[in-house]
């Protein structure tokens, strides 16, 4: 399904998105980019900013008008505020819109910057992001009310052993930004154990295992305590990476009171995912937080929530009211598509740092 | 046996649950007689019909229908 973009809009938009990897594990920026031209219409620009050079969103015309390269979230926030500003003394950013949750530190704190250069964002605290951290969302859960399946954070391989005995067999094993891995066994927890460290350094998650139907929430926080739009989706096909590839909304009022809850209980402001698993006796657990819009955000625009376009409204100072009714049923199914593209693009982006 | 008040069903057979996502497809009887629960009918009400409008038998009737109920209480579609 594609939604009409809405061309009555004349005012002119450029927004800047990152999060271009629409791979199998794929960034949200894709996503938000469709979102952001069904709400706004044509009078959009669209600036990419991308890491790297195969990010296959960068390659996709129509979708983004121009992409720059921006250096990696370890060079620092002076490095990422120096390549912004020279960006915006060409493009003239309204908005911008950071989709991974390891950039998200640096862009926090360069927001007062950004927005001295006329670029307004719409993102969580520092605060806001600690608290839903993996290694602190435990206990968040207690002091808040709600579910979080117990864990334990290890640094050293050494630890592995005493606490797969207590949390027992299959155990999560999740790494400090992404990936997450069920193991059967002590050989399979080390092994989940050292390729995590090797990936996104330390420490790991240990996580008791929850059995039940995985759940996503997208959501989008007002950061004074109000969600405007909560959209629960049901996986329906999970990839081998625990992806979903095609899932469908579904109605049910614990979901989403769970979801404001959480937007109550932080003051959330910016996007939002909940993994949700929902026990057979239909208790809701929280699996884990992540401070952006998913993936499959554009489902939310099919089911009549177009939260992308929420929050460049509300990072305008735009009076957005609560979005309380959506399509249940509705499904996304992801596919894989071969762009072709000439190699001059490519080297374009390589030695230029820009398309 | 009432079928739960959100439970969408079409005249194929099709049945979903918007509350879990779940799916299913039922056979020609199976979506007849969803219809007749989802008018709000009772199951004497849909015995009697069913009883008039197909060649089957009482207790053929009721060990199918017994079925048919545990079927649908196992797929959650069941206000009980």
């Amino acid at each position: 399904m594609y939604v009409s973009p809405n061309l009555n809009k004349s005012e002119n938009l450029t927004i800047a998105v990152t999060g271009l990897n629409a791979n199998d594990n794929p960034g949200p920026g894709l996503a938000v980019i469709r979102a952001l031209r069904a709400g706004f219409g044509e009078n959009l620009r669209i600036i990419g900013l991308a890491y790297e050079t195969l990010e296959p969103a960068i390659y996709l015309r129509d979708q983004v008008d121009k992409t720059y390269r921006i250096p990696y979230p370890t060079a620092g926030t002076d490095a990422l505020r120096e390549r912004i500003k020279q960006i915006q003394e060409i493009e003239k950013i309204d908005v911008l819109i950071p989709n991974f949750d390891a950039e998200l530190y640096n862009f926090i704190k360069i927001e007062p910057d950004l927005l001295q250069m006329g670029i307004h964002s719409f993102l969580p605290s520092h605060q806001q992001l600690a608290q839903r951290d993996k290694v602190n969302l435990r206990r968040f859960g207690v002091e808040h009310g709600f579910n979080i399946p117990a864990d334990e954070v290890v640094f050293t391989a050494l630890e592995i052993d005493a606490i797969a005995n207590n949390f027992g067999f299959p155990l999560m094993v999740k790494g400090k930004f992404y990936e997450a891995h069920t193991t059967l066994n002590i050989a399979d927890a080390h092994k989940a154990f050292h390729k995590l460290h090797a990936k996104w350094g330390l420490p790991i998650i240990l996580q008791k295992f929850i059995k039940g139907t995985e759940i996503n929430i997208a959501g989008l926080g007002d950061g004074k305590g109000n969600a405007i739009s909560v959209i629960p989706m049901r996986k329906l096909y999970i990839t081998d990476k625990g992806k979903a590839w095609a899932g469908i909304t579904i109605e049910d009022e614990k979901l989403i009171t769970l979801a404001k809850d959480f937007v109550k209980a932080t003051n959330w402001k910016g996007g939002f995912e909940l993994e949700i698993m929902r026990e057979e006796n239909g208790d809701l657990f929280i699996m884990e937080v992540n401070p952006r819009f998913p993936a499959w955000v554009y489902l939310t625009v099919a089911a009549g929530q177009n939260q992308p376009k929420a929050l460049v409204d509300l990072a305008l100072g735009k009076a957005t009211d609560e979005m309380n009714t959506y399509k249940a049923g509705k499904m996304f199914i992801r596919y894989a598509w071969d762009n072709i593209v000439d190699v001059e693009e490519f080297q374009k982006l390589s030695a230029f740092g820009e398309l | 046996m009432k079928l739960k008040a959100n439970i969408a069903t079409s005249e194929n057979g099709f049945i979903f649950n918007p509350a879990t996502g779940d799916s299913f497809t039922s056979n020609a009887i199976a979506a007849e007689i969803l219809g007749y629960m989802k008018s709000g009918e009772s199951e004497m009400e849909i015995k009697k019909k069913i009883l008039e409008h197909y060649d089957v038998e009482l207790n053929q009737l009721e060990r199918d229908w017994d079925d048919y109920m545990l079927q649908l209480k196992e797929a959650n579609l069941l206000d009980l």
